[in-house]
């Protein structure tokens, strides 16, 4: 049986990967795809925490916010689209409309 | 409703009608509601009168206009004696000056709005003059004060006429402040400020004093004082005359109404109004006597020298209204209002006859360039010479019978009364010339102007001389129903002083000390100076027309302070003027304004500025410092929970 820490690393590790990748990369893909990872190490906790308890309440949690990834991922990628017909760039250096 | 109630109210409709409708609707109509509104005031004023003299006094309140703990004050009418001739003065100069103004103020842009501020101008007037309180009274008061404001900076365009209006009104603050300080003590002592209790109680307060800043000052004697500072402001007297001669600013059926009739005279009625109070105040007496006669003899002289024929006759109102307080000040009050009463009618005839001349001169002011008007505008002439000799004081005059009055009770009045006779008398001998160098100059004589102006010289239309002939009317025969005994006696009428007998109720009869040869005396030596004036004045303005320009230059210095009009307006100008203009400029404008409100104005916003400036900077735009900063606070969350 593998313990539950070691789900928890790994769920922390794929989190760190995905703040990191968000904050360092320009690419605003990949700061995407950086979001989609940090949602499912949460969704890796999610599903661990719910085996080690014994309750159905995680797993469903984790169905809802892969439902959730989802619809963001629809809406997300339609407004990196329209970004960048507008910007011809995928560049997020370039997108600073909202500067004070 | 009674039908005197309706005298201020008709006037007052007119003015609404016409304020309202005027611009759009009424235009050059106007004079279709405001002379019909005041002539209808005249003629209730008349019935009014005889009601009076018939015996009925009215003192009745409308309705309660301020309930405030212990302080009562109602809207209400007093038509007594006192109110009953200024009633017949207000509406008859009113009413004929707005018939005038039909073709005076013809074609002027401003016609409508000139006949609302008449009517305003005369309700505010019948208000003073028939309230039945002191606020009442200072309500008519501030009105026709602002009415005066309206209407002397009437064409407004020009800066000297706005600058007038302002002058007139400010001047007026100054006289009204001590009136309402007045009416404050009237209250404080009486617990009342309507005339009757007041009138009653006043007696009681005799011997009281108050103490201001250590001195003793007699409670009534202060109180007379005060409300004589009004009176000081509003008829122009010395040290506040100087308003009036600004006053010529205003078109010229103005200055008929404020000179005659609904402004000036609103002081020394007031006077005589409160004469309970200033006859129980010896101080308070000789000093409205003096102050009369100083400015009396004062502005006689200033009227000797000028050229401009509006600010002549302006002196000339200020001379005869310190007559009136002359009057006032040796407890003649009858006779003072008598002046009042013919004095209407000859000086409304002078200004608008004045104004005639001005109509047919194209505006031109200076008697200089004027000269043999005489044949040019016979009805103007001969009126304005009627009026003239009626100011002179010439016998069977309407000016003569008054000013003889005054000039009488002032002799027989004791030691004082003797001073401020004199002083009288010289003047009578001063209004006499400066009156009948305006005729001489002005309308005897060769024509001085220009040929466009003698080419365009023409009498003026009927509906400005009908009033003229009324008013030449009035100024010979309005004094007749004051006929001194003495000359009573002589011609075999009984009580023929029916004027002093009629105003009794009101104002007492002062009890004269002096023997009949006195009285022939003063009577002589006043028809001596009279026509010793008027000789004079045609000697030099006739006869020997090089006489004043050698006067002028061998009494330089005296030529240039009477033509500065003892440099009053400098000294002003120096002491009050340029302070205040100071104060404003490096306190108000500097201080005040330039570093506390704009400090306060300028401060916030820029300390707001500062701040958002160093707030701002967090906001870079970009989605990845924003993600840091949750990043790091979700961190610093996460060290505090586990800590």
């Amino acid at each position: 049986m593998v313990p539950l820490q070691w789900y928890i690393w790994l769920a922390t590790a794929v989190f760190a990967i995905g703040v990191l990748g968000f904050l360092t990369r320009r690419n605003i893909i990949i700061m995407f795809m950086s979001i989609e990872l940090m949602l499912n190490a949460v969704n890796i906790s999610l599903v661990s925490f719910s085996h080690y308890l014994q309750d159905m309440r995680g797993q469903i949690l984790s169905l809802f916010v892969i439902t959730v990834a989802a619809a963001e991922a629809a809406i997300g990628l339609a407004i990196i689209i329209a970004l960048f017909r507008n910007k011809a760039t995928a560049h997020v250096d370039e997108m600073a409309e909202t500067k004070g | 409703m009674k039908s005197y109630q309706l005298i201020p109210f008709l006037p007052l409709a007119a003015f609404v009608i016409n304020i309202l409708l005027g611009k759009r609707i009424i235009k050059d109509k106007a004079h279709w509601i405001a002379v019909p509104a005041v002539l209808a005031s005249w003629v209730i004023s008349v019935f009014t009168l005889f009601d009076v003299i018939g015996g009925k006094v009215f003192n009745e309140d409308l309705y309660t206009w301020i309930i405030s703990d212990g302080f009562i004050v109602s809207v209400g009418f007093l038509v007594d004696q006192l109110t009953a001739v200024m009633l017949i003065v207000v509406t008859t100069v009113s009413s004929l000056v707005h018939i005038y103004s039909v073709g005076y103020m013809h074609g002027d842009k401003g016609y409508y709005r000139f006949f609302s501020y008449l009517s305003l101008f005369t309700f505010s007037m019948l208000m003073l003059v028939m309230a039945n309180n002191f606020l009442q009274l200072y309500f008519g008061w501030e009105a026709v004060g602002l009415c005066s404001y309206f209407l002397i900076g009437f064409w407004y365009e020009k800066k000297s006429a706005s600058d007038a209006g302002k002058k007139a009104f400010i001047v007026n603050r100054f006289g009204d402040f001590g009136f309402g300080l007045g009416v404050i003590m009237i209250f404080l002592t009486f617990g009342t400020i309507h005339y009757e209790p007041v009138f009653n109680a006043v007696n009681g307060i005799v011997g009281q004093s108050i103490n201001i800043l250590g001195y003793d000052i007699s409670l009534v004697t202060l109180i007379a004082l005060l409300l004589f500072c009004g009176a000081v402001g509003k008829s122009a007297q010395i040290p506040l005359h100087v308003w009036l001669p600004d006053a010529m600013e205003g078109p010229t059926p103005v200055s008929a109404l404020i000179h005659a009739a609904t402004m000036v005279t609103a002081g020394v009625f007031m006077v005589a109004r409160c004469n309970p109070i200033f006859n129980l105040s010896h101080v308070a007496m000789n000093v409205v006597a003096v102050t009369g006669a100083v400015t009396a003899l004062f502005a006689a002289t200033i009227a000797l020298v000028q050229n401009d024929i509006k600010r002549i006759i302006a002196y000339s109102t200020i001379s005869q209204l310190g007559y009136m307080f002359l009057a006032c000040g040796v407890g003649a009050y009858a006779a003072g209002i008598f002046h009042l009463y013919t004095h209407a009618f000859f000086k409304a005839l002078l200004f608008l006859g004045a104004g005639s001349v001005m109509h047919a001169m194209a505006g031109e002011l200076d008697i200089q360039k004027m000269g043999g008007l005489k044949k040019y505008m016979p009805w103007t002439y001969w009126t304005f010479l009627l009026a003239s000799l009626s100011i002179a004081g010439i016998p069977g005059f309407a000016g003569f019978f008054s000013k003889d009055e005054i000039l009488w009770q002032a002799y027989a009045s004791g030691p004082l009364g003797k001073i401020v006779w004199f002083l009288g008398a010289v003047t009578a001998l001063l209004t006499a010339f400066y009156s009948f160098r305006i005729v001489f100059v002005a309308f005897h004589g060769k024509f001085r102007g220009t040929h466009e102006q003698e080419h365009h010289l023409h009498e003026s239309p009927k509906v400005m001389t009908l009033p003229l002939a009324i008013l030449a009317i009035g100024a010979i025969i309005s004094g007749w129903v004051g006929i001194p005994p003495l000359i009573g006696e002589f011609l075999g009428i009984e009580h023929s002083d029916k004027f002093g007998a009629f105003l009794a109720p009101v104002v007492g009869h002062p009890h004269a000390e002096g023997t009949h040869g006195e009285e022939i005396f003063v009577m002589l030596l006043s028809i001596l100076f009279a026509v010793g004036g008027i000789i004079t004045a045609f000697f030099m303005y006739i006869k020997r027309p090089e006489i004043p320009v050698q006067l002028g230059e061998s009494m330089k210095t005296a030529y240039r302070v009477l033509w500065n009009k003892y440099y009053v307006d400098e000294l002003y100008h120096l002491i009050i003027v340029r302070p205040t203009f100071w104060v404003a400029q490096s306190v108000i404008v500097g201080v005040t304004d330039g570093k506390i409100i704009e400090g306060i104005v300028n401060g916030v916003p820029r300390a707001i500025g500062g701040f958002s400036e160093i707030l701002r900077r967090v906001q870079t735009g970009f989605a990845h410092h924003y993600a840091a900063v949750m990043a790091l606070g979700l961190l610093i969350i996460m060290i505090f929970l586990i800590l």
